[in-house]
């Protein structure tokens, strides 16, 4: 007697559980029960169970019965004639979708050839297992499946062209790469997602080699020449937005130059890009702290204003700037109104980023990297033949992490560059090595992929041969343009005065806690002090009762609120933030009383 | 010779000139002596750490930083059940939290003589199960409460009972030994409790059935399981739980080097040294096992920090954290509420003498280069005229 359970829920026992679990599945193929019931018999505690709730993962396999798969050349004419659909393959019973579960019980033909009279189902292809983004790596069935995982999450970072329509698009923070490529190393999913409509990246010749230590740690080496003619090359979009807000009691937010009254103005010089609409024009070169789009807004608390009836000339400035590192051109403008009514404005700003040093790049390997140096083209090496890298990267990135596919694509590339035409790296499907390297060697070079190659500075032959192929390459969207950032002196926060955080406003590194900790461990006393001194104040104490006292500079004297005038009031340095623990502590009903001493 | 050592009895720690008696050839010429004492010296000098060098920081960075790299396994004896060691990151926090309750409680049993050769394994046996703890539901097969009279019957299990050497009758003895107000009758294959007082309720005789389960039958208290391991040339016990005051009472057991991890037990019966000395071998053990390396000089100084006061601390905000004469130090190391309120309510002084209290109010700190300064006072200039 077997349990049954549908859902997790106990719904009763059956006799000869594997009888009813196949009986089960023939209806369910035949229709009469829902094909998105899954049954799954766990011999082990003896049950059956029986699924049908949402969130299970499942996936399509094709039936075989008797060691024959029920999907023949007939159904396959069928489908590309469009006769019939997918979801008739599935009515008819010919594949079925299985879940974790039921997968248990199924033995599963990797190939047609495969399938025997002990198999239930067959792989419709081995791609299948895969998700969209590790199908796109080629030769993915050659690497260790961690790799695959960083691959497939690097891709999805790539700049390409990701919609055709970006021209009228106001979308937020994107990139769109000059010259994308189409992959001469493609796979079938490349086929069917229509990849050369959205490419997303550059067949370019790598060489693995090292090259003066700059491409050590996962960084790689670009060549300047290549950068020129558009390696790598990308545009940054970024719109700036303002809207015109209705406030309570009929005032609105203005799109206009602001008056010079206005509370808050900035300079002449900020709105000088500004046309009489307020509005930036087209193809203005704006950096940061430039107004894009010049708003004043009503006064914030209306009803004290209201008595003195100036409403007009009290008006905030609340324009849009270029924050902190930003700059540009002014591509485009869009006047509009939102959902409410009110006036929107959008100004995309673009910028042309070019390759630098810290600009992130990658493989479809997971073979991550960045720029380390970018080096003139007369100064790479070359291979016999006059072929110059575009790209050098380390052989130290190779042994540990065993992507062999980043090497096999390698070749691939280079004989698909070299013959003209593009080669099939689909996963378990794929050309086969061997033939590729016959082929290359057809075609006049080494079979095992490697060259002769001499120093671009000084001519001399590398005693080592060389491995260099054709390989499809990403730039990813992390470019340090967005990133960098430095502060000498800048902006503090009002509450405690100390640096602000974070590069959008300007802020300070922290020298945080075990920082500090390091600079007490080599006992440099007075060096931990300076770098704390970002928000030293000195202040007066009073002696008597060693609470902060007042010193006022206009009558020059000092004074304590509780002792009164006739006290000794001293300077303390202190930091900020501890004066205003001490304010704190204050407001607890804990009086801190400082009692102070000569340091000397 | 002894003339030329002798001068450098202030300068160097008597251990040093001791070794350097024990290994100098005979006969060596004073000045060749002369020469080695300079070297030596010499060698100290640098050795030692220098005033206002900040040790303790060093230590915590130097136990802290191999500790981000241990990895969180518990270690399995092959074998036998429930034998499992706490090792890595818990074991080094178990120790420094200095908790009185272990994860793993176990204990190296080292034994005299005759019995550590191992020649006669019987004897051993022997020993090994009269160390283990046998209570009173490992031998029964049933505990039943008549109804009627309240009275409890035990059904023993004869074979369990050969197996580790004890009769029905030393059953009883031991619970007439634990357990007070109640007549007990020995038939041999059972054993009935009746209580001697007339009010008994079926409460009490439920909660008495309950409670001599429990009951110590043979062996030691808390010693969960034994395994006796061949050690080099000797057998040691190993056990799980542990309880080194009983267990040191035993006449075979070599009581000297018999140890257990559980550094309280032996603060409570070897002292504070033996304390201080198990809190330096148990993390050295640790991070050795772990394949890191740290100088046990900074153990050292974790140790002595926990047992200065006398009795064990852990360094937690109730052990050695709280010991410090600091409202700020305390109050910047978890619960700042709770310190400040209480230095409020008592008007602690805070002297500003360590290293938070001066980062606190961007001061130089007293370690290194801040910690020299003036010992004469000068005098308030306003003040003498």
């Amino acid at each position: 007697m077997a349990e049954v359970y549908l859902n997790s829920k106990f719904i009763g026992s059956v006799e000869n559980p594997i009888e009813f679990v196949q009986k089960i599945r023939e209806e369910r193929r035949r229709g009469s029960v829902s094909d998105k019931l899954n049954v799954f018999y766990k011999e082990k505690s003896d049950e059956v169970q029986l699924e049908s709730s949402k969130g299970r993962a499942r996936r399509p396999l094709i039936i075989v019965k008797d060691g024959t798969p029920l999907l023949t050349e007939r159904h396959i004419k069928q489908l590309e004639k469009n006769e019939i659909t997918w979801s008739d393959l599935s009515k008819q019973g010919i594949i079925e979708y299985l879940d974790a579960a039921e997968e248990e019980n199924a033995l599963v033909a990797f190939f047609e050839g495969e399938v025997s009279p002990e198999h239930t189902h067959l792989e419709i292809t081995p791609l299948a297992m895969l998700g969209y983004c590790t199908s796109l790596v080629p030769y993915a069935n050659f690497n260790q499946s961690t790799r695959l995982n960083a691959g497939s999450k690097n891709q999805k970072q790539a700049l390409g062209f990701y919609a055709s329509n970006f021209a009228v698009r106001m979308d937020m923070d994107v990139n769109i790469l000059h010259y994308a490529q189409k992959p001469i190393v493609n796979t079938i999913m490349h086929d069917i997602s229509n990849y050369d409509k959205h490419p997303a990246g550059q067949n370019i010749v790598v060489a693995i080699m090292s090259y003066k230590g700059y491409n050590m740690e996962d960084a790689i080496i670009l060549n300047r020449g290549s950068i020129d003619r558009g390696l790598g090359r990308s545009t940054y979009y970024r719109p700036a937005v303002a809207e015109e807000l209705r406030y309570a009691g009929g005032l609105i937010d203005q799109i206009c130059i602001p008056d010079k009254d206005v509370k808050g103005y900035k300079t002449e010089k900020d709105y000088r890009f500004l046309e009489d609409d307020g509005i930036i024009y087209p193809e203005a070169k704006v950096k940061e702290g430039d107004v894009v789009i010049g708003k004043t807004s009503p006064p914030r608390f209306l009803s004290s204003m209201e008595e003195y009836s100036l409403a007009s000339s009290t008006r905030r400035e609340s324009s849009i700037n270029l924050k902190h590192g930003e700059e540009g051109i002014v591509d485009c403008v869009l006047i509009t109104e939102n959902e409410e009514g009110n006036k929107l404005i959008q100004v995309r700003i673009r910028d042309e980023r070019i390759p630098e040093i810290g600009d992130k790049f990658t493989s479809r390997h997971g073979q991550k990297g960045i720029v380390g140096l970018i080096v003139n083209q007369a100064d790479m090496p070359f291979s016999a033949a006059g072929i110059v890298p575009d790209l050098i990267f380390s052989p130290h990135g190779i042994p540990s992490r065993m992507t062999i596919a980043h090497l096999i694509e390698m070749v691939a590339g280079k004989v698909g560059a070299l013959a003209g035409r593009y080669i099939n790296g689909t996963t378990f499907d794929a050309e086969p090595e061997e033939r590729l390297r016959k082929e290359l060697l057809s075609l006049g070079f080494k079979e095992s992929g490697m060259e002769t190659m001499y120093n671009g500075q000084t001519g001399e032959i590398y005693h080592a041969k060389i491995f260099m192929g054709n390989m499809y390459y990403l730039k990813l969207k992390h470019m340090v343009a967005n990133k960098i950032h430095s502060r000498a002196r800048g902006p503090i926060q009002l509450l405690t005065r100390q640096p602000t955080e974070g590069r959008a406003k300007e802020g300070g590194l922290r020298l945080g806690e075990m920082e500090k900790d390091t600079f007490v461990a080599h006992g440099a006393s007075l060096l931990l002090k300076e770098r704390f001194d970002s928000d030293k104040t000195v202040v007066p104490v009073c002696e008597n009762c060693g609470i902060i006292a007042i010193k006022d500079n206009f009558k020059n004297k000092s004074y304590c609120t509780v002792c009164g005038e006739n006290v000794q009031v001293s300077d303390i340095e202190i930091s900020y933030a501890f004066k205003l623990m001490l304010d704190e502590f204050k407001s607890l009903g804990i009086y801190p009383k400082l009692q102070l001493e000569s340091k000397y | 010779m002894a003339d030329i050592i002798s001068e450098y009895e202030d300068r160097l720690p008597r251990k040093v000139i001791e070794e350097i008696k024990e290994n100098l050839p005979k006969g060596a010429s004073d000045g060749k002596i002369k020469k080695v004492m300079e070297a030596v010296l010499e060698e100290f000098n640098i050795a030692r750490v220098s005033p206002g060098e900040c040790v303790g920081l060093i230590s915590a960075e130097s136990i802290g930083e191999p500790g981000t790299q241990m990895t969180l396994n518990t270690f399995h004896f092959a074998g036998v059940a429930e034998m499992n060691v706490t090792l890595g990151l818990p074991r080094i926090i178990e120790i420094l939290d200095g908790r009185k309750e272990l994860e793993n409680p176990m204990m190296e049993i080292y034994l005299k003589k005759p019995f550590a050769s191992g020649k006669r394994i019987e004897d051993l046996r022997q020993l090994a199960l009269q160390i283990k703890e046998t209570t009173l539901k490992d031998v029964a097969t049933e505990f039943t409460i008549n109804i009627g009279d309240f009275t409890i019957e035990i059904k023993l299990d004869k074979d369990k009972m050969k197996e580790i050497d004890v009769t029905s009758g030393k059953v009883s003895d031991a619970i007439s030994k634990q357990l007070k107000g109640y007549n007990i009758r020995d038939n041999k294959d059972s054993i009935i409790l009746k209580a001697r007082t007339k009010e008994d309720t079926f409460n009490d005789a439920y909660k008495t059935k309950e409670k001599i389960k429990e009951i110590t039958i043979k062996g030691v208290k808390g010693i969960r399981q034994v395994l006796p391991v061949k050690r080099e040339d000797e057998f040691v016990i190993i056990t799980a739980g542990s309880n080194l005051a009983d267990v040191l009472q035993l006449e075979e057991v070599d009581a000297y080097r018999t140890t257990t991890n559980n550094i309280f037990e032996i603060e409570q019966v070897l002292g504070i040294e033996a304390a201080r000395q198990s809190i330096i071998n148990e993390i050295f053990k640790v991070i050795e096992s772990q394949g890191l390396n740290v100088d046990v000089r900074h153990i050292m100084l974790v140790a002595d920090t926990m047992c200065v006061s006398g009795t064990l601390k852990g360094i937690t905000r109730y052990g050695v954290v709280s010991d410090k004469s600091s409202v700020l130090a305390r109050a910047s190391f978890e619960t700042p509420i709770k310190h400040i309120i209480n230095a409020a309510l008592v008007g602690e002084v805070d002297n500003l003498d360590s290293v938070v209290e001066n980062v606190m109010i961007n001061q130089p700190i007293p370690i290194g280069t801040g910690l020299p300064s003036l010992i004469v006072k000068i005098p308030k200039q306003g003040k003498e005229k």
